[in-house]
C-alpha cells in the first residue's frame, strides 16, 4: 500500500511538473509541429474533411443562406484583402471604366466563353441582402446583385469530369522569390451551382466599387470571405488543384486557412 | 454505507487490495476518461480561441459589427501615447491600461500590439489558419466527448446518482456555502450541492451554450439552422456569448483547482486518475455521517 502511494505520488508530481513546464515555457511548445506540412498538422488537419461532409450532409446542396432586410443595411460594406490593386493591367481596365475587361470561361468546358460586362448583366439576376463573414471574425450586411454562376456554367457547359471552378484574379496579393502572387481560389461544384453563388457587380444598389473587387466578384454565401474572390477575370473548370501555387486551392489556403470556409 | 458495498462488487483489477473501508471507488473509467479528455481538450480550445480572437480583438452586439456605427462592448487594443505604445482594454466604453498582458506586449524592447499575449495563444506567434485547425480538431473531440459522457452516465447512474438534483440538495445549500467559505470539506461518495451546481452547470449549460454559439458562427451552419442567430441575437452576439462562456469557463477551472488544492490534491486526483476515493471515516452525531447516510 506504501509503495502503491509512493509510486503514485511519484508519478502525480512528474505529471504536474510536465504540465506546469508546457504552462511555462510558453505556448510555443506546439509551434514547430503546427506548419504547414508538419505531421500533427496534418493530423489535426482531418477534422477539416469531417467538418466539410458533416456541413455538407446537414446543408445539402440548396439550404439558403439567411437574408436581411433594407434596415440592415446599416453602413458601406467593409472592403479586406486587397482594396486597391496596383497591377497596370487592372489600372489599364480601370482607366477605361471596364469596357475592355472580359470575363474568361475556360478549362473543362464544352463551350468556352469570353463574356463582356454587358453580357452579363443582360443575363438574369439575383439580389440578395446577405451577412458576410470575414474569418477574423466581423460581419456585415449587404446588398449584392449579379448574375447567378450556374447560368454562366450552363452557357459554358461544364464537362463531367470537372470537379473544382478555379477563381482568377487580377489583383496581386502577395510577392514571393518566383515572382508577384495573383489572388486565386477554389470551390465545389455544390457551392458553385448553389442559387446563391452569384457573380457580383452591383453592391447596394451602385455598381461594384473598387475596393470591393470591381468589376466583378464571387458572392458564396454559406462560406466565408477569403472564398469569395474580387476582381475576377478569368473562371476555370478544373478537376483538381494540386499543380496549382501551393497546391491546397488558393491563396489563404496556401497560407494555411482551411480549403473549406463553412465554419 | 451503501457506497462501499458497491464500491467492493465493482472493484477492478487496479483496486488496492486493502479491507480499509474509507477507500471507496467512486468516478467510473468512462467518467475519468471523458474528464481528461475534456481537459486536453479546453485547454487546446482555449489556447487556440484566445489566439482567433486576436484577429478581431472586439466583441459586437447583434448582427454585424458596426464600423460606421458604435455596438462594440469589448475591445482589446494598442495606442501610441506621450509615454510610448500602451496597450488597453475597454469594457462597456470603459478603459483600463493592461500594458504588458493585453493590447500590447512581449520580451521586453520587443513588444507588438496584440490582443492576448503569446504565452496564452497556440501558436505563439500569429498565426490565425492554424489556431482555426487546432480550435476545431478539438471541437470535434470535446463534443463528442460530452455525448460519449451524456450516454455512459445515463447507463451506468452516474447523472441520476451523483448529479440529478435533489429536494435535500437545496436544504443543504446554506451549509455547504459556509463549509466551502471556512474551507471545511467532506470527503463523501456524494458530490455536494454547490458541487453538482459546478458539474451540472458546465456540463449541461455552458458546454452545450458554447457549442450551440460556436456552430451558430458557421456561415454553412446558419443555413441549416437560421433560427439560431435569431435565438441568440445575432451572429455577432453569439460571437460575444462564445467569448463570455469562455471566461467563465474560465473561471470554473480557477475555482476547481483551488477547491481540489483545498480538498486534498492527492486524494482527489487518485480519485480522477483510478477512480479510488478516500473518504472521511465514519465519526458518530458527526455531519458527515448524516450526509452519506
Amino acid at each position: 500500500m506504501a509503495k502503491f502511494q509512493i509510486s503514485r505520488r511519484k508519478f502525480l508530481t512528474a505529471a504536474s511538473l510536465g504540465a506546469s513546464g508546457i504552462m511555462l515555457s510558453g505556448c510555443d511548445a506546439f509551434d514547430s509541429q503546427l506548419s504547414i506540412g508538419g505531421g500533427l498538422r496534418g493530423f489535426l488537419e482531418n477534422a477539416n474533411g469531417l467538418t466539410y461532409h458533416a456541413q455538407r450532409l446537414l446543408a445539402g446542396r440548396d439550404a439558403l443562406a439567411p437574408e436581411f432586410t433594407e434596415a440592415d443595411i446599416r453602413q458601406p460594406q467593409r472592403p479586406n484583402g486587397v482594396t486597391a490593386p496596383d497591377d497596370d493591367v487592372y489600372k489599364g481596365l480601370l482607366a477605361n471604366n471596364f469596357a475592355d475587361w472580359r470575363l474568361e470561361v475556360s478549362g473543362l468546358v464544352k463551350k468556352p466563353l469570353s463574356l463582356s460586362r454587358e453580357q452579363l448583366m443582360n443575363m438574369p439576376s439575383r439580389t440578395q441582402i446577405t451577412r458576410h463573414d470575414c474569418v477574423e471574425g466581423w460581419s456585415c450586411i449587404a446588398k449584392w446583385t449579379g448574375t447567378p454562376l450556374s447560368l454562366v456554367l450552363d452557357q459554358a457547359v461544364v464537362k463531367p469530369q470537372a470537379r473544382y471552378v478555379m477563381f482568377h484574379c487580377l489583383d496581386t496579393i502577395d510577392r514571393s522569390l518566383s515572382g508577384d502572387i495573383k489572388y486565386y481560389g477554389t470551390i465545389d461544384l455544390i457551392d458553385a451551382r448553389h442559387p446563391q453563388t452569384i457573380l457580383a457587380y452591383g453592391l447596394n444598389g451602385k455598381p461594384l466599387p473598387v475596393e470591393n473587387g470591381a468589376p466583378l466578384r464571387v458572392r458564396v454565401e454559406r462560406q466565408l470571405g477569403y472564398k469569395m474572390p474580387k476582381y475576377l477575370y478569368k473562371i476555370e473548370l478544373v478537376d483538381g488543384f494540386a499543380n496549382i501555387g501551393g497546391g491546397r486551392g488558393g491563396y489563404w489556403e496556401d497560407n494555411g486557412y482551411d480549403w473549406y470556409g463553412g465554419i | 454505507m451503501q457506497s462501499v458495498a458497491r464500491s467492493q462488487s465493482t472493484a477492478g483489477p487496479g483496486a488496492p487490495a486493502s479491507s480499509d473501508k474509507t477507500l471507496i471507488y467512486r468516478q467510473s473509467r468512462w467518467t475519468r476518461l471523458t474528464h481528461w479528455l475534456w481537459a486536453i481538450s479546453l485547454f487546446f480550445m482555449l489556447l487556440s480561441g484566445l489566439q482567433i480572437f486576436n484577429a478581431r480583438p472586439q466583441l459586437y452586439i447583434g448582427k454585424q459589427s458596426g464600423f460606421e456605427y458604435n455596438n462594440t462592448v469589448f475591445a482589446i487594443g494598442a495606442e501610441n501615447t506621450d509615454a510610448g505604445p500602451r496597450g488597453y482594454t475597454e469594457v462597456f466604453g470603459k478603459r483600463f491600461d493592461t500594458t504588458g498582458v493585453l493590447g500590447w506586449s512581449g520580451p521586453a524592447g520587443n513588444e507588438t500590439a496584440r490582443g492576448f499575449p503569446s504565452w496564452a495563444t497556440i501558436p505563439s506567434y500569429y498565426d490565425l489558419g492554424t489556431a482555426r485547425v487546432v480550435h476545431f480538431f478539438f471541437a470535434w473531440i470535446l463534443t463528442t466527448t460530452l455525448l460519449v459522457w451524456l450516454v455512459a452516465s445515463l447507463v451506468n447512474g452516474h447523472l441520476r446518482r451523483d448529479l440529478a438534483p435533489r429536494l435535500d440538495d437545496l436544504k443543504r445549500l446554506p451549509r455547504d456555502i459556509v463549509d466551502h467559505a471556512k474551507l471545511r470539506f467532506h470527503h463523501t461518495r456524494e458530490y455536494n450541492t454547490l458541487q453538482k451546481m459546478a458539474y451540472g452547470g458546465v456540463l449541461f449549460v455552458l458546454l452545450p451554450l458554447m457549442i450551440v454559439t460556436g456552430l451558430a458562427m458557421s456561415p454553412s451552419m446558419n443555413s441549416v439552422l437560421p433560427f439560431l442567430n435569431d435565438l441568440l441575437g445575432g451572429r455577432q452576439t453569439a460571437r460575444t456569448i462564445h467569448f463570455t462562456v469562455m471566461l467563465l469557463l474560465v473561471a470554473f477551472f480557477v475555482i476547481h483547482m483551488l477547491m481540489i488544492l483545498a480538498a486534498g490534491p492527492i486524494n482527489e486526483l487518485r480519485s480522477i486518475i483510478t477512480g479510488w476515493y478516500r473518504t472521511d471515516p465514519p465519526v458518530h452525531e458527526d455531519k458527515t455521517a448524516q450526509r452519506s447516510a
